[in-house]
Protein backbone atom coordinates (compact mmCIF):
# COMPACT_ATOMS: atom_id res chain seq x y z
CA UNK A 1 0.00 0.00 0.00
CA UNK A 2 1.04 3.51 -1.08
CA UNK A 3 1.86 5.81 1.95
CA UNK A 4 -0.58 8.82 3.05
CA UNK A 5 1.12 12.16 3.45
CA UNK A 6 0.75 13.10 6.62
CA UNK A 7 -0.66 16.42 5.36
CA UNK A 8 -3.85 14.29 4.75
CA UNK A 9 -3.86 13.40 8.12
CA UNK A 10 -3.57 17.08 9.32
CA UNK A 11 -6.30 18.23 6.81
CA UNK A 12 -8.72 15.50 8.40
CA UNK A 13 -8.18 16.59 11.53
CA UNK A 14 -9.23 20.22 10.41
CA UNK A 15 -11.88 19.31 8.70
CA UNK A 16 -13.42 17.30 11.31
CA UNK A 17 -12.84 20.13 13.66
CA UNK A 18 -14.95 22.42 11.76
CA UNK A 19 -17.57 19.93 12.21
CA UNK A 20 -17.24 19.79 15.73
CA UNK A 21 -17.03 23.26 15.51
CA UNK A 22 -20.16 23.76 14.02
CA UNK A 23 -21.91 21.68 15.84
CA UNK A 24 -20.93 22.72 19.24
CA UNK A 25 -21.33 26.49 18.12
CA UNK A 26 -24.92 25.97 17.34
CA UNK A 27 -25.65 24.83 20.67
CA UNK A 28 -24.14 27.80 22.38
CA UNK A 29 -27.37 29.99 23.91
CA UNK A 30 -27.86 33.38 22.55
CA UNK A 31 -27.21 34.94 25.32
CA UNK A 32 -23.97 33.86 25.57
CA UNK A 33 -22.65 35.29 21.99
CA UNK A 34 -20.34 37.62 24.02
CA UNK A 35 -19.09 35.59 26.14
CA UNK A 36 -18.08 32.95 23.54
CA UNK A 37 -16.34 35.47 20.96
CA UNK A 38 -13.96 36.81 24.03
CA UNK A 39 -13.33 32.86 24.73
CA UNK A 40 -12.67 31.56 21.04
CA UNK A 41 -10.32 34.77 20.77
CA UNK A 42 -8.40 33.58 23.89
CA UNK A 43 -8.01 30.25 22.39
CA UNK A 44 -7.18 31.07 19.11
CA UNK A 45 -4.25 32.84 21.00
CA UNK A 46 -2.69 29.20 21.18
CA UNK A 47 -0.81 30.55 18.16
CA UNK A 48 1.83 31.09 20.98
CA UNK A 49 2.79 27.62 20.98
CA UNK A 50 4.17 29.03 17.81
CA UNK A 51 5.73 32.12 19.47
CA UNK A 52 7.23 30.28 21.65
CA UNK A 53 8.95 27.84 19.02
CA UNK A 54 10.17 31.07 17.38
CA UNK A 55 11.33 32.76 19.90
CA UNK A 56 13.40 29.74 21.39
CA UNK A 57 14.85 28.63 17.59
CA UNK A 58 18.44 30.24 18.41
CA UNK A 59 21.16 28.24 17.36
CA UNK A 60 23.42 28.99 20.39
CA UNK A 61 25.54 32.58 19.78
CA UNK A 62 22.80 35.08 20.12
CA UNK A 63 19.33 35.07 21.55
CA UNK A 64 17.81 38.32 19.69
CA UNK A 65 17.78 37.35 15.85
CA UNK A 66 15.14 39.23 13.93
CA UNK A 67 12.88 35.68 14.20
CA UNK A 68 14.10 35.44 17.99
CA UNK A 69 12.63 38.94 18.06
CA UNK A 70 9.45 38.42 16.13
CA UNK A 71 8.84 35.41 18.26
CA UNK A 72 8.98 37.40 21.41
CA UNK A 73 6.71 40.23 20.28
CA UNK A 74 4.64 37.19 19.10
CA UNK A 75 4.45 35.69 22.91
CA UNK A 76 3.84 39.00 24.06
CA UNK A 77 0.97 39.94 22.31
CA UNK A 78 -0.68 35.59 22.43
CA UNK A 79 -0.22 36.72 26.35
CA UNK A 80 -2.19 39.61 26.39
CA UNK A 81 -5.16 37.49 24.66
CA UNK A 82 -4.73 34.72 26.43
CA UNK A 83 -5.02 36.13 30.12
CA UNK A 84 -7.50 38.86 29.10
CA UNK A 85 -9.25 36.58 26.95
CA UNK A 86 -9.99 33.98 29.60
CA UNK A 87 -10.23 36.62 32.44
CA UNK A 88 -12.31 38.75 30.83
CA UNK A 89 -15.03 35.63 30.08
CA UNK A 90 -14.17 34.65 33.36
CA UNK A 91 -15.74 38.43 34.58
CA UNK A 92 -18.57 38.16 32.34
CA UNK A 93 -20.09 34.42 32.84
CA UNK A 94 -19.77 35.51 36.72
CA UNK A 95 -22.71 37.87 36.51
CA UNK A 96 -24.95 35.48 34.48
CA UNK A 97 -27.21 34.08 37.54
CA UNK A 98 -30.55 33.29 37.87
CA UNK A 99 -33.11 34.33 39.49
CA UNK A 100 -33.24 34.43 42.91
CA UNK A 101 -35.68 32.38 44.76
CA UNK B 1 9.84 15.09 25.28
CA UNK B 2 9.26 13.00 22.10
CA UNK B 3 7.28 14.05 19.26
CA UNK B 4 4.43 11.57 19.40
CA UNK B 5 3.88 12.34 23.02
CA UNK B 6 3.60 16.35 22.80
CA UNK B 7 1.37 15.18 19.62
CA UNK B 8 -1.05 13.36 22.25
CA UNK B 9 -0.73 16.35 24.69
CA UNK B 10 -1.56 19.06 22.15
CA UNK B 11 -4.84 16.71 21.06
CA UNK B 12 -5.91 16.35 24.78
CA UNK B 13 -5.63 20.88 25.29
CA UNK B 14 -7.56 20.75 21.27
CA UNK B 15 -10.61 18.47 23.57
CA UNK B 16 -10.04 20.85 26.10
CA UNK B 17 -10.85 23.77 23.92
CA UNK B 18 -13.91 21.77 22.65
CA UNK B 19 -15.16 21.42 26.10
CA UNK B 20 -14.60 24.85 27.06
CA UNK B 21 -17.03 26.16 23.93
CA UNK B 22 -19.55 23.29 24.84
CA UNK B 23 -19.82 24.78 28.14
CA UNK B 24 -21.48 27.54 26.88
CA UNK B 25 -24.33 25.89 26.12
CA UNK B 26 -25.88 26.90 29.22
CA UNK B 27 -24.51 29.83 31.83
CA UNK B 28 -24.43 26.98 34.52
CA UNK B 29 -21.71 24.87 32.96
CA UNK B 30 -20.26 28.06 31.65
CA UNK B 31 -17.90 28.60 34.26
CA UNK B 32 -16.59 25.17 34.35
CA UNK B 33 -16.13 25.64 30.86
CA UNK B 34 -13.64 28.52 31.13
CA UNK B 35 -11.08 26.27 33.43
CA UNK B 36 -11.04 23.32 30.43
CA UNK B 37 -10.20 26.28 28.26
CA UNK B 38 -7.47 27.31 30.43
CA UNK B 39 -6.08 24.01 31.46
CA UNK B 40 -6.12 23.52 27.52
CA UNK B 41 -3.97 26.21 27.14
CA UNK B 42 -1.79 25.48 30.11
CA UNK B 43 -1.00 22.34 28.76
CA UNK B 44 -0.39 23.64 25.12
CA UNK B 45 2.06 25.99 26.71
CA UNK B 46 4.05 23.80 29.10
CA UNK B 47 4.51 20.54 26.35
CA UNK B 48 5.68 23.05 24.00
CA UNK B 49 8.42 24.43 26.74
CA UNK B 50 9.22 20.57 27.47
CA UNK B 51 9.49 19.44 23.33
CA UNK B 52 11.32 22.00 22.68
CA UNK B 53 14.01 20.71 25.24
CA UNK B 54 17.49 22.53 24.77
CA UNK B 55 15.47 25.58 26.84
CA UNK B 56 19.00 27.38 27.29
CA UNK B 57 18.81 31.34 28.12
CA UNK B 58 15.91 31.97 26.04
CA UNK B 59 13.82 30.27 28.73
CA UNK B 60 13.60 32.93 31.36
CA UNK B 61 13.48 35.77 28.44
CA UNK B 62 10.30 33.88 27.24
CA UNK B 63 8.99 33.69 30.97
CA UNK B 64 9.31 37.47 31.01
CA UNK B 65 7.40 38.47 27.57
CA UNK B 66 4.60 35.99 28.73
CA UNK B 67 4.17 37.65 32.18
CA UNK B 68 5.05 41.36 30.44
CA UNK B 69 1.90 40.41 27.78
CA UNK B 70 0.05 38.38 30.48
CA UNK B 71 -0.16 41.25 33.26
CA UNK B 72 -1.12 43.59 30.27
CA UNK B 73 -3.84 41.44 29.70
CA UNK B 74 -5.17 40.88 33.10
CA UNK B 75 -4.95 44.80 33.35
CA UNK B 76 -7.31 45.23 30.77
CA UNK B 77 -9.46 42.93 31.82
CA UNK B 78 -10.05 43.48 35.21
CA UNK B 79 -10.79 47.40 33.93
CA UNK B 80 -13.04 47.09 30.96
CA UNK B 81 -16.22 48.29 31.11
CA UNK B 82 -19.12 46.09 30.05
CA UNK B 83 -20.10 48.65 27.65
CA UNK B 84 -16.66 48.57 25.87
CA UNK B 85 -16.92 44.71 25.38
CA UNK B 86 -17.06 45.20 21.59
CA UNK B 87 -14.32 46.96 21.14
CA UNK B 88 -12.25 45.13 23.40
CA UNK B 89 -12.84 41.93 21.72
CA UNK B 90 -12.37 43.59 18.49
CA UNK B 91 -9.00 44.86 19.80
CA UNK B 92 -8.27 41.31 21.01
CA UNK B 93 -8.88 40.06 17.44
CA UNK B 94 -6.21 42.33 16.09
CA UNK B 95 -3.64 40.86 18.48
CA UNK B 96 -4.08 37.40 17.46
CA UNK B 97 -4.32 38.71 13.90
CA UNK B 98 -1.06 40.07 14.33
CA UNK B 99 0.88 36.98 16.36
CA UNK B 100 -0.48 35.18 13.66
CA UNK B 101 1.64 37.58 11.53
CA UNK B 102 4.68 37.28 13.52
CA UNK B 103 5.09 33.46 13.46
CA UNK B 104 4.99 33.83 9.96
CA UNK B 105 7.50 35.31 9.44
CA UNK B 106 9.43 34.14 12.22
CA UNK B 107 9.25 30.81 10.06
CA UNK B 108 9.97 32.63 6.70
CA UNK B 109 13.14 33.77 8.25
CA UNK B 110 14.55 31.10 10.15
CA UNK B 111 12.77 27.47 8.68
CA UNK B 112 14.71 25.43 9.82
CA UNK B 113 14.24 25.58 13.79
CA UNK B 114 10.13 24.28 12.82
CA UNK B 115 11.74 21.47 10.22
CA UNK B 116 10.26 23.29 7.34
CA UNK B 117 13.49 23.48 4.95
CA UNK B 118 15.93 25.80 5.17
CA UNK B 119 16.26 29.72 3.92
CA UNK B 120 15.39 29.80 0.21
CA UNK B 121 14.61 25.89 0.26
CA UNK B 122 10.86 25.76 2.03
CA UNK B 123 8.92 23.31 1.20
CA UNK B 124 6.10 24.53 -1.14
CA UNK B 125 3.04 23.15 1.15
CA UNK B 126 4.79 25.36 4.00
CA UNK B 127 5.30 28.16 1.80
CA UNK B 128 1.75 28.01 0.99
CA UNK B 129 0.48 27.46 4.33
CA UNK B 130 2.71 30.25 6.26
CA UNK B 131 1.60 32.48 3.38
CA UNK B 132 -1.82 32.32 3.76
CA UNK B 133 -1.67 32.45 7.50
CA UNK B 134 0.41 35.49 7.43
CA UNK B 135 -2.17 36.90 4.78
CA UNK B 136 -5.39 35.91 6.70
CA UNK B 137 -3.58 37.41 9.95
CA UNK B 138 -2.52 40.59 8.24
CA UNK B 139 -6.25 41.37 7.22
CA UNK B 140 -7.37 40.05 10.45
CA UNK B 141 -5.01 42.72 12.26
CA UNK B 142 -5.79 45.57 9.61
CA UNK B 143 -9.29 44.86 9.90
CA UNK B 144 -10.21 44.34 13.77
CA UNK B 145 -8.15 47.63 14.11
CA UNK B 146 -10.94 49.87 11.85
CA UNK B 147 -13.54 48.02 13.50
CA UNK B 148 -12.00 48.74 16.98
CA UNK B 149 -11.78 52.64 15.79
CA UNK B 150 -15.01 53.21 14.61
CA UNK B 151 -16.21 51.15 17.82
CA UNK B 152 -14.28 53.14 20.11
CA UNK B 153 -15.94 56.24 18.16
CA UNK B 154 -12.47 57.96 17.33
CA UNK B 155 -13.22 56.81 13.73
CA UNK B 156 -16.66 57.68 12.72
CA UNK B 157 -19.12 55.05 12.20
CA UNK B 158 -20.57 55.47 9.13
CA UNK B 159 -19.54 53.78 5.75
CA UNK B 160 -16.63 55.26 3.95
CA UNK B 161 -17.36 54.57 0.16
CA UNK B 162 -15.71 55.57 -3.27
CA UNK B 163 -15.77 54.96 -6.68
CA UNK B 164 -14.43 51.70 -7.69
CA UNK B 165 -14.04 49.88 -4.48
CA UNK B 166 -15.03 47.04 -4.81
CA UNK B 167 -13.10 46.75 -7.71
CA UNK B 168 -9.71 47.40 -6.01
CA UNK B 169 -10.60 45.12 -3.28
CA UNK B 170 -11.35 42.56 -5.79
CA UNK B 171 -7.69 43.75 -7.49
CA UNK B 172 -5.63 43.46 -4.12
CA UNK B 173 -7.48 40.26 -3.62
CA UNK B 174 -6.77 38.51 -6.54
CA UNK B 175 -2.71 40.42 -6.22
CA UNK B 176 -2.42 38.71 -2.95
CA UNK B 177 -3.28 35.40 -4.41
CA UNK B 178 -0.36 35.68 -7.42
CA UNK B 179 1.98 37.19 -5.29
CA UNK B 180 1.25 33.47 -2.84
CA UNK B 181 2.01 31.68 -6.59
CA UNK B 182 4.83 33.37 -7.28
CA UNK B 183 6.21 33.18 -3.77
CA UNK B 184 6.34 29.50 -4.55
CA UNK B 185 8.32 29.76 -7.43
CA UNK B 186 10.76 32.47 -6.28
CA UNK B 187 11.04 31.91 -2.67
CA UNK B 188 11.93 35.48 -2.33
CA UNK B 189 11.69 37.78 0.62
CA UNK B 190 10.95 40.82 -0.87
CA UNK B 191 7.57 38.76 -1.69
CA UNK B 192 6.86 37.66 1.38
CA UNK B 193 6.55 40.77 2.55
CA UNK B 194 4.79 42.18 -0.14
CA UNK B 195 2.17 39.85 0.69
CA UNK B 196 2.12 40.91 4.33
CA UNK B 197 1.58 44.64 3.33
CA UNK B 198 -1.08 44.46 1.00
CA UNK B 199 -2.92 41.92 2.92
CA UNK B 200 -2.88 44.69 5.33
CA UNK B 201 -4.41 47.27 3.01
CA UNK B 202 -7.20 44.74 1.91
CA UNK B 203 -7.99 44.55 5.75
CA UNK B 204 -8.42 48.06 5.88
CA UNK B 205 -10.51 48.75 2.51
CA UNK B 206 -12.89 45.80 3.92
CA UNK B 207 -13.78 47.40 7.04
CA UNK B 208 -14.08 51.10 6.22
CA UNK B 209 -17.36 50.82 3.75
CA UNK B 210 -19.05 48.96 6.85
CA UNK B 211 -21.54 51.11 8.78
CA UNK B 212 -21.59 50.91 12.54
CA UNK B 213 -24.74 48.97 13.35
CA UNK B 214 -23.63 46.11 11.08
CA UNK B 215 -20.31 45.59 13.42
CA UNK B 216 -22.02 42.39 14.52
CA UNK B 217 -21.23 40.82 11.45
CA UNK B 218 -18.00 42.52 11.08
CA UNK B 219 -17.12 41.24 14.74
CA UNK B 220 -17.91 37.59 13.96
CA UNK B 221 -16.17 37.93 10.39
CA UNK B 222 -13.34 38.99 11.97
CA UNK B 223 -13.53 36.38 14.64
CA UNK B 224 -13.83 33.58 12.09
CA UNK B 225 -10.75 35.22 10.05
CA UNK B 226 -8.27 35.01 13.67
CA UNK B 227 -9.54 31.72 13.73
CA UNK B 228 -8.50 30.49 10.17
CA UNK B 229 -5.28 31.81 10.27
CA UNK B 230 -4.13 30.35 13.55
CA UNK B 231 -5.60 27.19 11.26
CA UNK B 232 -2.93 28.12 8.58
CA UNK B 233 0.17 28.67 10.83
CA UNK B 234 -1.13 25.36 12.69
CA UNK B 235 -0.13 23.41 9.15
CA UNK B 236 2.90 25.24 9.17
CA UNK B 237 3.97 24.12 11.98
CA UNK B 238 2.05 20.88 12.25
CA UNK B 239 0.53 21.13 15.33
CA UNK B 240 -2.71 19.92 15.84
CA UNK B 241 -4.17 21.76 18.74
CA UNK B 242 -3.54 24.86 16.64
CA UNK B 243 -5.45 23.27 13.60
CA UNK B 244 -8.08 21.91 16.01
CA UNK B 245 -8.58 25.50 17.71
CA UNK B 246 -8.66 27.41 14.21
CA UNK B 247 -11.06 24.92 13.01
CA UNK B 248 -13.26 25.57 15.96
CA UNK B 249 -12.85 29.68 16.12
CA UNK B 250 -13.26 29.64 12.20
CA UNK B 251 -16.40 28.01 12.51
CA UNK B 252 -17.84 29.51 15.47
CA UNK B 253 -16.61 33.31 14.19
CA UNK B 254 -18.86 31.94 10.78
CA UNK B 255 -21.97 30.81 13.00
CA UNK B 256 -22.05 34.11 14.32
CA UNK B 257 -22.08 36.03 11.41
CA UNK B 258 -24.27 33.74 9.72
CA UNK B 259 -26.83 34.29 12.58
CA UNK B 260 -26.12 38.02 12.37
CA UNK B 261 -27.24 37.96 8.67
CA UNK B 262 -30.31 36.05 9.23
CA UNK B 263 -31.31 39.10 12.11
CA UNK B 264 -30.89 41.78 9.56
CA UNK B 265 -32.81 39.47 6.62
CA UNK B 266 -29.16 40.16 4.29
CA UNK B 267 -26.76 38.50 2.98
CA UNK B 268 -23.37 38.31 3.68
CA UNK B 269 -21.85 39.84 0.84
CA UNK B 270 -24.59 42.54 0.81
CA UNK B 271 -23.10 43.54 4.66
CA UNK B 272 -19.74 43.36 3.18
CA UNK B 273 -19.74 45.13 0.57
CA UNK B 274 -21.07 48.40 2.16
CA UNK B 275 -24.24 49.52 4.23
CA UNK B 276 -27.41 50.52 4.06
CA UNK B 277 -26.56 53.70 5.67
CA UNK B 278 -24.98 54.72 2.68
CA UNK B 279 -28.24 54.79 0.67
CA UNK B 280 -30.63 57.96 1.72
CA UNK B 281 -33.30 57.76 -0.10
CA UNK B 282 -35.84 58.61 2.62
CA UNK B 283 -33.76 61.39 4.58
CA UNK B 284 -35.63 63.84 2.43
CA UNK B 285 -39.34 61.82 2.68
CA UNK B 286 -38.79 61.98 6.64
CA UNK B 287 -38.74 65.53 6.80
CA UNK B 288 -41.47 66.96 4.27
CA UNK B 289 -44.04 64.88 6.18
CA UNK B 290 -45.00 65.80 9.67
CA UNK B 291 -47.31 63.01 10.98
CA UNK B 292 -48.77 64.04 14.52
CA UNK B 293 -46.76 61.43 17.50
CA UNK B 294 -48.35 61.43 21.07
CA UNK B 295 -45.82 62.92 23.45
CA UNK B 296 -45.61 61.83 27.24
CA UNK B 297 -43.19 62.10 29.98
CA UNK B 298 -42.28 59.69 32.85
CA UNK B 299 -45.36 60.11 35.44
CA UNK B 300 -47.22 59.32 32.39
CA UNK B 301 -44.95 56.55 31.80
CA UNK B 302 -44.73 55.40 35.64
CA UNK B 303 -48.61 55.58 35.62
CA UNK B 304 -48.77 53.23 32.38
CA UNK B 305 -46.13 50.64 33.84
CA UNK B 306 -47.45 50.75 37.18
CA UNK B 307 -51.34 49.75 36.77
CA UNK B 308 -49.97 47.29 33.92
CA UNK B 309 -50.16 43.55 35.04
CA UNK B 310 -47.45 42.54 32.02
CA UNK B 311 -44.37 44.73 30.95
CA UNK B 312 -41.88 43.73 28.12
CA UNK B 313 -38.68 45.34 27.68
CA UNK B 314 -36.75 46.15 24.35
CA UNK B 315 -33.42 47.14 24.75
CA UNK B 316 -30.92 48.21 22.08
CA UNK B 317 -27.90 50.06 21.28
CA UNK B 318 -29.06 53.29 22.62
CA UNK B 319 -29.19 51.68 26.01
CA UNK B 320 -25.90 50.68 25.92
CA UNK B 321 -24.25 54.44 24.97
CA UNK B 322 -26.56 55.90 27.61
CA UNK B 323 -25.30 52.95 30.06
CA UNK B 324 -28.95 52.68 31.17
CA UNK B 325 -28.90 49.05 32.07
CA UNK B 326 -28.34 49.65 35.66
CA UNK B 327 -31.21 52.30 36.15
CA UNK B 328 -33.32 50.07 34.02
CA UNK B 329 -32.82 47.14 36.53
CA UNK B 330 -33.88 49.25 39.11
CA UNK B 331 -37.15 50.40 36.99
CA UNK B 332 -37.83 46.87 36.75
CA UNK B 333 -37.37 46.00 40.77
CA UNK B 334 -39.91 49.07 41.74
CA UNK B 335 -42.38 47.93 39.21
CA UNK B 336 -42.02 44.31 40.45
CA UNK B 337 -42.72 45.10 44.20
CA UNK B 338 -45.89 46.64 42.37
CA UNK B 339 -46.71 42.97 41.20
CA UNK B 340 -45.81 43.72 37.72
CA UNK B 341 -44.72 40.76 35.34
CA UNK B 342 -41.63 42.12 33.71
CA UNK B 343 -39.35 40.27 31.04
CA UNK B 344 -36.94 41.64 28.48
CA UNK B 345 -36.74 41.01 24.34
CA UNK B 346 -33.36 40.90 22.58
CA UNK B 347 -33.13 41.17 19.11
CA UNK B 348 -30.50 39.24 17.68
CA UNK B 349 -29.04 42.13 16.06
CA UNK B 350 -29.11 44.49 18.98
CA UNK B 351 -25.99 46.08 20.26
CA UNK B 352 -22.89 46.04 18.29
CA UNK B 353 -22.02 41.99 18.66
CA UNK B 354 -23.70 38.99 19.26
CA UNK B 355 -24.74 39.34 22.86
CA UNK B 356 -24.32 42.18 23.95
CA UNK B 357 -27.57 43.08 25.23
CA UNK B 358 -27.64 40.31 27.57
CA UNK B 359 -23.75 40.70 28.98
CA UNK B 360 -24.84 44.38 29.86
CA UNK B 361 -28.43 43.29 31.32
CA UNK B 362 -26.34 40.50 33.70
CA UNK B 363 -24.18 43.29 34.90
CA UNK B 364 -26.84 45.04 35.84
CA UNK B 365 -27.59 42.15 37.71
CA UNK B 366 -30.99 41.28 36.01
CA UNK B 367 -31.39 37.58 36.44
CA UNK B 368 -30.92 35.63 32.90
CA UNK B 369 -34.21 33.50 32.93
CA UNK B 370 -35.98 36.88 32.47
CA UNK B 371 -33.92 37.90 29.04
CA UNK B 372 -35.75 36.74 26.34
CA UNK B 373 -35.11 36.14 22.24
CA UNK B 374 -36.93 37.07 19.81
CA UNK B 375 -38.36 33.56 18.81
CA UNK B 376 -39.20 32.53 22.24
CA UNK B 377 -40.82 36.14 23.12
CA UNK B 378 -42.28 37.38 20.09
CA UNK B 379 -45.49 36.32 20.52
CA UNK B 380 -45.81 37.29 24.25
CA UNK B 381 -46.52 41.13 22.98
CA UNK B 382 -50.33 40.47 22.20
CA UNK B 383 -50.53 39.67 25.90
CA UNK B 384 -48.61 42.26 26.97
CA UNK B 385 -50.26 45.56 28.53
CA UNK B 386 -46.52 48.28 27.90
CA UNK B 387 -43.51 47.27 25.68
CA UNK B 388 -40.58 49.41 26.69
CA UNK B 389 -38.54 50.68 23.86
CA UNK B 390 -35.81 51.38 25.24
CA UNK B 391 -32.61 52.26 22.28
CA UNK B 392 -33.90 49.79 20.27
CA UNK B 393 -35.39 51.30 16.80
CA UNK B 394 -35.12 49.14 13.54
CA UNK B 395 -35.78 46.13 15.21
CA UNK B 396 -38.93 47.09 15.99
CA UNK B 397 -40.25 48.66 12.64
CA UNK B 398 -43.31 47.14 12.28
CA UNK B 399 -42.28 48.24 7.75
CA UNK B 400 -40.64 45.25 7.76
CA UNK B 401 -43.81 43.11 7.71
CA UNK B 402 -45.63 44.80 5.86
CA UNK B 403 -44.19 47.29 2.98
CA UNK B 404 -41.70 45.54 0.05
CA UNK B 405 -40.66 48.30 -0.59
CA UNK B 406 -39.26 48.75 2.78
CA UNK B 407 -34.87 48.19 2.73
CA UNK B 408 -35.61 46.02 5.91
CA UNK B 409 -38.85 44.05 4.61
CA UNK B 410 -38.12 40.61 5.57
CA UNK B 411 -36.23 41.60 8.33
CA UNK B 412 -37.53 39.47 11.76
CA UNK B 413 -38.64 42.35 14.02
CA UNK B 414 -40.24 42.42 17.66
CA UNK B 415 -43.96 42.68 17.70
CA UNK B 416 -43.99 45.67 19.56
CA UNK B 417 -46.80 47.67 18.43
CA UNK B 418 -48.63 44.10 19.33
CA UNK B 419 -49.22 45.19 23.06
CA UNK B 420 -51.96 47.65 24.10
CA UNK B 421 -49.24 50.66 24.99
CA UNK B 422 -46.13 50.97 23.74
CA UNK B 423 -43.59 53.52 25.42
CA UNK B 424 -40.67 54.53 22.98
CA UNK B 425 -37.63 55.80 24.41
CA UNK B 426 -35.68 58.14 22.22
CA UNK B 427 -33.84 61.28 21.66
CA UNK B 428 -35.78 62.82 18.95
CA UNK B 429 -37.59 61.52 15.64
CA UNK B 430 -34.64 60.80 14.10
CA UNK B 431 -34.95 57.86 11.83
CA UNK B 432 -31.93 54.99 12.43
CA UNK B 433 -29.44 53.33 11.24
CA UNK B 434 -31.07 51.81 8.40
CA UNK B 435 -32.45 55.54 7.66
CA UNK B 436 -35.95 54.95 7.35
CA UNK B 437 -38.96 56.10 9.55
CA UNK B 438 -40.27 53.80 12.18
CA UNK B 439 -43.56 53.82 11.74
CA UNK B 440 -44.40 52.98 15.23
CA UNK B 441 -43.90 56.47 16.50
CA UNK B 442 -46.96 57.51 14.75
CA UNK B 443 -49.14 55.05 16.01
CA UNK B 444 -52.35 55.67 18.36
CA UNK B 445 -50.72 53.35 20.96
CA UNK B 446 -47.32 54.76 20.80
CA UNK B 447 -46.17 57.03 23.77
CA UNK B 448 -42.76 58.99 22.95
CA UNK B 449 -40.88 59.97 25.78
CA UNK B 450 -38.00 62.60 23.88
CA UNK B 451 -35.33 62.25 26.21
CA UNK B 452 -31.66 60.28 27.53
CA UNK B 453 -32.75 56.45 27.86
CA UNK B 454 -30.80 57.20 31.44
CA UNK B 455 -32.31 60.09 32.46
CA UNK B 456 -35.60 59.32 31.48
CA UNK B 457 -35.68 55.69 33.13
CA UNK B 458 -34.42 57.56 36.64
CA UNK B 459 -36.84 59.85 36.17
CA UNK B 460 -39.70 57.33 36.24
CA UNK B 461 -38.20 55.37 38.65
CA UNK B 462 -38.64 58.40 40.89
CA UNK B 463 -42.08 58.82 40.06
CA UNK B 464 -42.94 55.28 40.73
Amino acid sequence: MMEVDPFIFRLSIFILSIFVGYYVVWSVTPSLHTPLMSVTNAISSVIIVGAIIAALSSKSESIFDTSNIFGFLAIVLAAVNIFGGFLVTQRMLQMYKKKKK
Amino acid sequence: MSANLSALFYLISGILFILALRGLSSPESSRQGNYFGIAGMTIAIIVTFLSVGNLGGGFIYVLIFLLIGGSIGAFIAFKIPMTAMPELVAGFHSLVGLAAVFVAISAFLKPDAFGLGIVGDIKLASLIEMSLGAAIGAITFSGSIIAFLKLRGIMSGSPITFKGQHFINLILGLGVLFLIYYLCISQSSNIFWSIVIVSFIVGVLLIIPIGGADMPVVISMLNSYSGWAAAGIGFTLENSALIITGALVGSSGAILSYIMCKGMNRSFFNVILGGWGATDQSSDKTTKEQKPVKNGNADDAAFLMKNASSVIIVPGYGMAVAQAQHALREMVDALKKNGVKVSYAIHPVAGRMPGHMNVLLAEANVPYDEVFELEEINNDFSNCDVAYVIGANDVTNPVAKSDPQSPIYGMPVLDVEKSKSVLFVKRSLSPGYAGIDNDLFYRDNTLMLFADAKKMTEEIVKSL
